[in-house]
């Protein structure tokens, strides 16, 4: 099986959608001749011209809402921000307009869009454009949330979100970018709303999404050298949320421990604990755990960064808490 | 700082455009249907209104009283297919684009029959049929919207335009802008309607812009622009016309500005204080139904005919407030997601 990078896998999902339906386009800042700020849309304005393939000036509110529009009446747009930070200054086309349209106009008209962009810190770019917004989008009804951690998940994710005629944000992690894996040659897609385990293990449920997964398989890794056996799940998407892919696990392992990258106060690991309480209490040895990281902006400086965002150490030090040892 | 000693109305030489002393030239034709049409908004508004004032409907309501010409004689210049985008001061807009009053006096009723069974009210009347793309809460943000729909249209070479309507509040907001911008670097068949009431909301464009001339706005963009009053619906009609034209034919959108003015508050529950007694006069004075009718009876429209058509208006409200009233309440909310 090929090994491609997480963004060639995004780059092959529009790349296919786009040859595949002629009514999706992309637009965003320098996705054109730029390629991409992250190169995620290498190479396409050449393949499809400036018609679906458009450049758009510094107007987030503006062309989030050309999109919202086109939409409405039969379009598929793909908007892209240069990061999700810039989201905001948008959010009122993504929750205002596009996550109430189909209900307010009692179904008759839906927006097919997605939203995608890099999310989650970066590195060193400070408090302005390090931060991961998933627990804002999560919390709104009429959108859909996606997160993928791996080029398999993301190629496959995308491409059902391009198709599905709901509003999406489609949360790319910003630093995994390159990272490598298998993505078959072969056309596929993947449900949005179904999570996966992502490794097996018997004695501690560890929850994750995009790079947090990297995050607790390292720590698996740490843990089954010390005898303890960890089972990753990534519930890939957010809203909807795979509670029973999570809750299989849990009902296994009798321990859960979130780690989000997000802040702790109302962060999405709150939504997943409660899940977990509600449909495991009778299997839980332990209270759910959660990692998170520190309730502060984003600072710069390189060892700050590292020390206010979950480390393996931290999820280590979790589920040694989970598991009574220590 | 003291208060003002009396309310400042809008300063009378900057915002305000005299009507002109000779007006298009029409015939009863061309200008009975409009006249009954803003006759059919006035009504429905009005209808509206009292039904508020009797706890029937809630929440929000915007009542257009005062402004039926711009809508009216906007909306006729388009086709069929064409769209339309507007705010939450929408009833005359989805009317005037071919909703029937029925659907629109359920709907602020809360009722199952209404436009939006009951999931939108009064703010957000969507409808398909017609292409009207619905009314939107959010100052602004409809702007870009409405450039959406004409991006779609000239993605697709479909031919249609795109009219969006908006106050001049919304002029000094991000989602104006931007969609202004955008509109005008992209060559957009949109056209851009600004329902220049004086006031957003309590206060009078002087104390919300540096230059009142929204108009002006298209001179940055390079963008085509037309300011005139909104009291003779044939003139608005023959104005929007021309840029309609330019959006169909060339593709490039215009920025209209329409002087008019809403004869009651904000919403129902703005007495409208920030005005004087003789403002509010001297534009009910320029009611641009009175001006519609007196030129029909100009124009030989009999006494009988006029009474026949505003009792043939009378009626179509009536039987459309008993609907609502009869209507079944709204029993069901969507799921927020489309099934798959």
């Amino acid at each position: 099986m090929p090994v491609i990078s997480y963004r060639e896998a995004l780059n092959q999902a529009m790349r296919e959608e786009m040859d595949r339906d002629p009514s999706v386009f992309i637009m965003g800042e320098e996705v054109g001749y730029y390629n991409g700020a992250y190169k995620v849309t290498q190479g396409l304005l050449q393949r499809f011209s400036e018609r679906r393939v458009v450049d758009a000036p510094i107007a987030e509110m503006g062309f989030a809402g050309i999109g919202v529009g086109a939409a409405m009446v039969g379009l598929r747009p793909i908007i892209e921000f240069m990061t999700f930070n810039f989201s905001l200054v948008a959010i009122d086309q993504i929750i205002n307009n596009a996550a109430k349209i189909y209900q307010m106009s009692a179904g008759q008209f839906t927006v097919p869009i997605v939203f995608r962009g890099p999310s989650g810190p970066a590195v060193q770019v400070a408090s302005q454009h390090s931060q991961s917004l998933e627990s804002f989008y999560a919390n709104v009804p009429g959108l859909k949330v996606v997160m993928p951690s791996t080029p398999y998940d993301a190629k496959g994710l995308l491409k059902t979100a391009i198709r599905d005629d709901n509003p999406i944000v489609f949360m790319e992690g910003e630093t995994l970018y390159g990272m490598t894996g298998e993505v078959p040659e072969a056309e596929y897609v993947l449900p949005i709303g179904k999570g996966d385990v992502k490794r097996e293990g018997k004695d501690v449920t560890l929850v994750a999404w995009s790079r947090m997964v990297h995050t607790c398989l390292d720590a698996a890794k740490a843990l089954a050298a010390e005898g303890i056996e960890a089972e990753v799940v990534d519930p890939r998407t957010l809203r909807p949320l795979d509670v029973d892919v999570i809750a299989t696990s849990v009902r296994k392992t009798g321990r859960c421990v979130i780690v989000e990258v997000g802040w702790p106060l109302a962060g999405y690991g709150a939504e997943i604990a409660y899940q977990v309480q509600r449909h495991c209490m009778d299997y839980l040895d332990a209270p759910v755990e959660r990692v998170t990281s520190d309730d502060v902006p984003m600072p710069y400086a390189k060892n700050l960064e590292d020390e206010v965002q979950p480390q393996v150490k931290d999820v280590v030090g979790a589920v040694k808490r989970a598991l009574y040892l220590t | 700082m003291s208060p003002p000693e009396t309310v400042r109305a809008a300063r009378p030489d900057a915002a305000r455009i005299e009507p002109d002393s000779e007006a298009p030239a029409t015939t009863v034709d061309e200008l009975a249907p409009l006249y009954r049409q803003m006759l059919a908004i006035r009504r429905l508004e009005e209808a509206s209104a009292k039904a508020y004032s009797q706890g029937k409907i809630g929440g929000f309501l915007h009542l257009i009283i005062g402004q039926e010409a711009v809508c009216t004689g906007a909306i006729a210049t388009l086709k069929p297919d064409d769209y339309v985008v507007a705010t939450y001061r929408e009833h005359g807009h989805a009317y005037a684009k071919g909703v029937p009053a029925r659907p629109i006096m359920a709907e602020l009723y809360g009722k199952k029959t209404g436009l939006v069974k009951g999931l939108g009210g009064s703010m957000h009347l969507f409808d398909r049929r017609t292409n009207f793309l619905g009314g939107y809460g959010i100052v602004g943000g409809h702007v870009p919207i409405a450039a959406g729909a004409a991006f779609a249209s000239k993605y697709r070479g479909d031919g249609r335009v795109t009219l969006c309507f908006f106050g001049e509040g919304a002029s000094t907001i991000g989602g104006f802008a931007e969609g202004l911008s955008l509109a005008a670097l992209w060559k957009l068949p949109v056209v851009l309607i600004c329902e220049n009431n004086q006031y957003s909301m309590g206060t009078p464009l002087y104390r919300s812009l540096a230059v009142e001339d929204v108009s002006l706005r298209a001179l940055a963009h390079g963008m085509a622009r037309d300011r005139f009053d909104g009291d003779d619906v044939i003139k608005v009609k023959r104005r929007i016309a021309e840029a309609v034209t330019r959006a169909r034919e060339t593709g490039e959108p215009t920025l209209v500005e329409v002087i008019t003015y809403r004869f009651r508050g904000h919403s129902m529950s703005d007495p409208g204080l920030y005005r004087t007694k003789d403002e509010v006069e001297e534009w009910r004075r320029r009611d641009p139904l009175n001006r519609a009718r007196a030129r029909l009876i100009d124009l030989g429209m009999t006494t009988d005919a006029l009474d026949g058509l505003e009792a043939d208006v009378k009626a179509e409200i009536e039987d459309a407030v008993k609907f609502a009233e009869d209507s079944p309440p709204a029993d069901e909310y969507l799921p927020y997601t489309v099934k798959e």
